[in-house]
């Protein structure tokens, strides 16, 4: 996927050339404001920039160079917007054959399972404002993904819905993940929905995209933290290893084990779990006489001051060719233990996120 | 009531009837514009429909029989085209009543239009329906309160008249003598009983107007 938009507003500048997966979820993260919704609304044809530029793989919506635009009507794309912008004359059912109908997909291939995967069976004669937020947004991503689109657009699905409903809805996102063979670009503003969701990450900032790479990588760039703040971590994939008698389950990845409480997954599940600078405290050796059962054998790659003041981040690679992991120490600490790049650590896990 | 009465109430309906439908089909356009578009012309142009909620009719009438008079600009025209003029018949009743009641079908309109957003239209969009399609599909069914209520003032409104369809049309029986105008006509000769026949039909026929249009807006009966 490649594009390319430059809008000027009053007072802003969108102004963005990306190179981007054509699989998998792309988030494009930033504070509001920062122009995400823009690039998702050119990349729609919702707006056009002069000069644009879109290919999705392989095929070109928009090529200002040569005059080409394609309208959003002729896009073969799925849209879903923040609030769910169903429509309230029609059913749920009438709704998602509208979209159906008009891509070309009359028999409704696919209906039976799409309505299965985002569970609003019993909900199809309903009218829209009788629905929840959660199943709103479900019947509209139904709705987006039974036009077959080769593109799925997402601005904030679940901005609008309070905690509880963003947990009732995330599940039907990830298992969406997972089916989906289309690329997704994914818009948000929460660090922990980036986690869970996406592959690969844009960051966006003032209309310019100041990062752009693989999920895991670009959450463990020491550069980048500011983004993030208070909620600077990195994602890691891990492999459910063994379920352990004392009621630990053991998460397997290169540079771990990492233990946490069981989980019912099976042996052998992918998990993703974030794991928080500020839950990250560093040893110089591996201390046995403490509570906390995650310590991770590491060597210090980089140091940056934090966010918060008074504070350093660190950077480190887990042994065995693992995977990165950043730390949030005092600078007291980083002081009194002289953390310098090269140096062998013991990293203390207190916490694990499980997404 | 005599027959030159009944002649008179059967005009109106028509010709509220008629202008009603002729207003629905220009008013959707112009109101439709007003409510999207980003040009500098629409301050003007939305002057423009709204002055005939200011103008003493007289005004409106008065320009009308102008324009449309034989030395009207259109008048000539119609008259290098072979065309009867409008002023004095039914016809010049029909456009006279279309200038004076627009801004009752397009403002409601624009409303509703202005209502809906952009966001059910992005939404159609996105779900491969052309501008065509979407209006028709999305915007019109979610503008049915306003089309309900651009539609019942409209034809109260043309019903109302009186100081437009008397400078245009005259005061012809069974051409141009509209209800309104008829009333005159019987104040005038003293006829007070013929009068408050029709008087009192007008006032019923109102307050049944207003009451379907209060009573349906609070109930929300028009919002599907």
């Amino acid at each position: 996927m490649q594009a390319r938009f430059k809008l000027d507003y009053p007072g802003f500048t969108l102004d963005v050339d990306l190179s981007l997966p054509d699989r998998g979820v792309t988030a494009l993260f930033g504070p509001s404001g920062s122009g995400k919704t823009t690039v998702l609304r050119c990349a729609a044809g919702l707006e056009r920039a002069p000069g644009g530029f879109f290919e999705v793989a392989g095929d070109v919506w928009q090529d200002e160079a040569r005059g080409l635009f394609l309208p959003t009507y002729k896009r073969p794309l799925g849209l879903v917007f923040q609030e769910a912008s169903l429509f309230p004359h029609l059913s749920v059912k009438k709704n998602l054959e509208f979209g159906m109908k008009r891509a070309g997909n009359a028999a409704g291939a696919g209906f039976d399972a799409m309505i299965e995967l985002m569970g609003i069976g019993a909900l199809l004669d309903r009218d829209p404002e009788r629905l929840s937020g959660g199943e709103r947004q479900r019947v509209a991503i139904a709705r987006a993904l039974l036009t077959r689109p080769r593109l799925l657009l997402m601005d904030e699905p679940l901005a609008a819905l309070d905690v509880k409903k963003k947990r009732e809805i995330l599940p039907y996102l990830e298992a969406l993940r997972a089916e989906l063979d289309i690329p997704v670009l994914y818009v948000s503003h929460s660090p922990d929905e980036v986690a869970r969701l996406a592959d690969h990450i844009v960051l966006i900032d003032g209309g310019r995209a100041t990062a752009s790479g693989a999920l895991v990588e670009t959450l463990a760039r020491l550069d980048l933290t500011a983004v993030f703040a208070e909620d600077a971590g990195v994602v890691l994939e891990a492999t459910v290893g063994a379920h352990e008698a004392d009621g630990l389950t053991r998460l397997d990845f290169p540079g771990g084990p990492l233990y946490v409480g069981e989980r019912s997954e099976p042996l052998g599940a992918r998990l993703r779990c974030r794991i928080n600078a500020r839950d990250v405290s560093l040893a110089l050796t591996e201390h046995r006489d403490t509570s906390i059962v995650n310590i991770l054998p590491a060597t210090v790659v980089a140091v940056a001051a934090a966010e918060t003041p008074g504070h350093a981040l660190v950077q480190l690679r887990l042994k065995n060719d693992g995977p990165l992991l950043l730390a949030r120490i005092t600078e007291r600490s980083r002081k009194a233990l002289a953390v310098t790049p090269g140096q062998d650590v013991a990293a203390q896990v207190k916490a694990v996120a499980l997404l | 009531m005599d027959s030159s009465a009944l002649a008179a109430v059967w005009l109106t309906v028509k010709l509220a009837t008629l202008v009603t439908v002729l207003l629905l089909v220009v008013g959707t356009p112009i109101s439709w514009w007003l409510a999207n578009t980003r040009s500098r012309l629409k301050g003007p142009v939305g002057a423009v429909v709204a002055l005939p909620l200011v103008l003493p009719p007289t005004v409106l009438g008065f320009y009308l029989l102008v324009v449309f008079g034989p030395r009207g600009f259109i008048g000539q025209a119609m008259d290098a085209l072979d065309l009867q003029r409008l002023p004095f018949t039914f016809a010049g009743l029909v456009v006279a009543s279309i200038v004076y009641s627009l801004p009752f079908v397009v403002q409601p309109l624009q409303n509703a239009f202005e209502a809906i957003g952009r966001r059910p239209l992005e939404a159609a969009a996105s779900l491969r329906a052309s501008p065509w399609d979407a209006f028709f599909s999305v915007a019109v069914p979610l503008a049915r309160p306003g089309f309900v209520t651009a539609a019942i003032l409209g034809f109260a409104h043309t019903v109302g008249e009186f100081g437009v369809v008397l400078m245009m049309g005259g005061n012809i029986p069974g051409k141009t003598q509209v209800l309104s105008v008829k009333i005159y006509d019987y104040v005038e000769n003293g006829d007070y009983t013929q009068a408050h026949w029709l008087a009192g039909g007008m006032v019923c026929f109102c307050f049944v107007v207003l009451l379907l249009l209060y009573g349906g807006r609070k109930r929300g009966a028009w919002s599907r």
